[in-house]
């Protein structure tokens, strides 16, 4: 079955059977059974605590994905002011020489498992400040980056999409120990 | 109309003509042009002239709106600190300048404008430039530890270093820059010829010559080839 020639009437059969499928289980037997890494990607998935790392204009977009417009606590990412309590970096902004080495301690201090989202053209390879003396050449030379998101700067529905990507990848190739 | 409606011209060439006219001795040019007054001043006498365009009845420059370098390496005299002055009371402003020879230090305005304190550091971390008397002259923007005055002509746009994360030492290192795509100057007329080799066309259409910081021909040369 082709997923994109799916009308909304349909999408919502195939929700509802499984719904059913699953409420017969519980009924029969009272549990369902699933593997311990899908439910752990499910929840690594569904609760993605960015930490706040806005470094330029970026970080407007980024505040205007959080705000009530896109609205990503939604998808349960609730922005938090401390690297100990997030398990993804956006790096949202022109990355200088002077801030990267701030930029990989933050990073160190965030518990496993942890994702960066490089955010915007600077952030992924220096963009318009390519050729400056003072600007890293792309984040990924100094944290490894799992999601790019291109655009100067890109729109906060973009972020949003790329943080809807990085949910796919964990659902995709998550695993227990990374 | 211009945008500065209540900019007065005559007032201004007034301004001009008694500055002109009361230090004489310090002033080696002053002009009024693009609606602005200019005055290049002696370097032994730049305090003086501060002080007296701070505190003259007539001129009331209060306020150091700017202070700044520039280079120009073909002048004998190297580097220029820019001051930018605004009168409230008059409502005009005026550009002071002041020549310097790589090595010869500025007075430092702080006395003055005490506001200079961080524009004489930051003018010199980005030039070079040395303010006498400045009591904590010390870099301000740039990277701890960060080698040359980056906005010198003389240093690479490029830089000279980069800065790379590095696995074994854990922590973040510097390297000599490695560019995997040079710097283009891209005025070409067909720019996807420029994909496969970047240097072929740059001797017939790239007009940018890092070596001379004049462009010894204008861009409109590079035209007439249609492909």
């Amino acid at each position: 079955m082709n997923l994109q020639t799916l009308t909304p009437q349909d999408r919502q059969e195939i929700q509802d059977q499984g719904m059913d499928a699953m409420n017969r289980e519980l009924q029969n037997n009272g549990f369902v059974l699933t593997r311990v890494e899908d439910m752990v990607n499910w929840a690594r998935a569904g609760s993605l605590w960015p930490m706040t790392f806005g470094l330029a204009c970026c970080a407007v977009e980024m505040m205007h994905s959080a705000a009530s417009r896109y609205d990503l606590d939604r998808f349960g990412v609730i922005f938090r002011p401390s690297p100990r309590q997030s398990d993804l970096m956006i790096v949202a902004g022109t990355l200088c020489n002077k801030m990267a080495p701030a930029l990989r301690k933050v990073y160190d201090q965030m518990p496993e498992p942890r994702y960066v989202l490089s955010m915007g053209s600077c952030a992924n390879g220096g963009g318009y400040y390519h050729y400056t003396y003072s600007v890293v050449r792309g984040c990924d030379r100094i944290v490894p980056v799992d999601i790019y998101v291109p655009g100067c700067p890109p729109t906060a529905e973009s972020l949003v999409y790329g943080i809807l990507q990085l949910q796919k990848k964990i659902r995709r190739e998550g695993t227990l120990q990374r | 109309m211009h945008i500065d409606k209540y900019l007065d011209m005559e007032q201004l060439a007034s301004l001009k003509a008694y500055i002109a006219e009361e230090m004489k001795e310090s002033i080696r040019d002053i002009q009024l042009s693009n609606r602005e007054l200019t005055v290049v001043v002696r370097l032994r006498d730049i305090e003086k002239f501060m002080m007296f365009l701070r505190d003259d009845r007539d001129c009331q420059f209060k306020m150091l709106v700017d202070l700044c370098g520039a280079d120009y390496p073909e002048r004998n005299e190297r580097f220029e600190v820019v001051y930018h002055l605004l009168s409230l009371t008059q409502n005009a402003r005026i550009r002071v300048k002041v020549a310097a020879a790589d090595g010869q230090s500025v007075p430092s305005m702080i006395e003055v404008f005490p506001n200079a304190n961080w524009y004489e550091r930051e003018t010199y971390d980005m030039f070079g430039i040395t303010f006498e008397d400045h009591p904590d002259l010390r870099r301000i923007l740039t990277d701890y530890d960060f080698d040359g005055f980056p906005l010198r002509k003389d240093f690479p746009v490029e830089g000279k270093v980069e800065m790379f994360y590095d696995e074994t030492l854990k922590r973040c290192v510097y390297r000599p820059t490695d560019l995997k795509q040079p710097y283009r100057h891209f005025d070409w007329q067909s720019p996807w010829k420029a994909m496969d080799d970047p240097y072929s066309l740059a001797e017939e259409d790239n007009t940018f010559d890092r070596g001379e910081f004049a462009a010894s021909e204008p861009l409109a040369a590079a035209s007439g080839e249609d492909e």
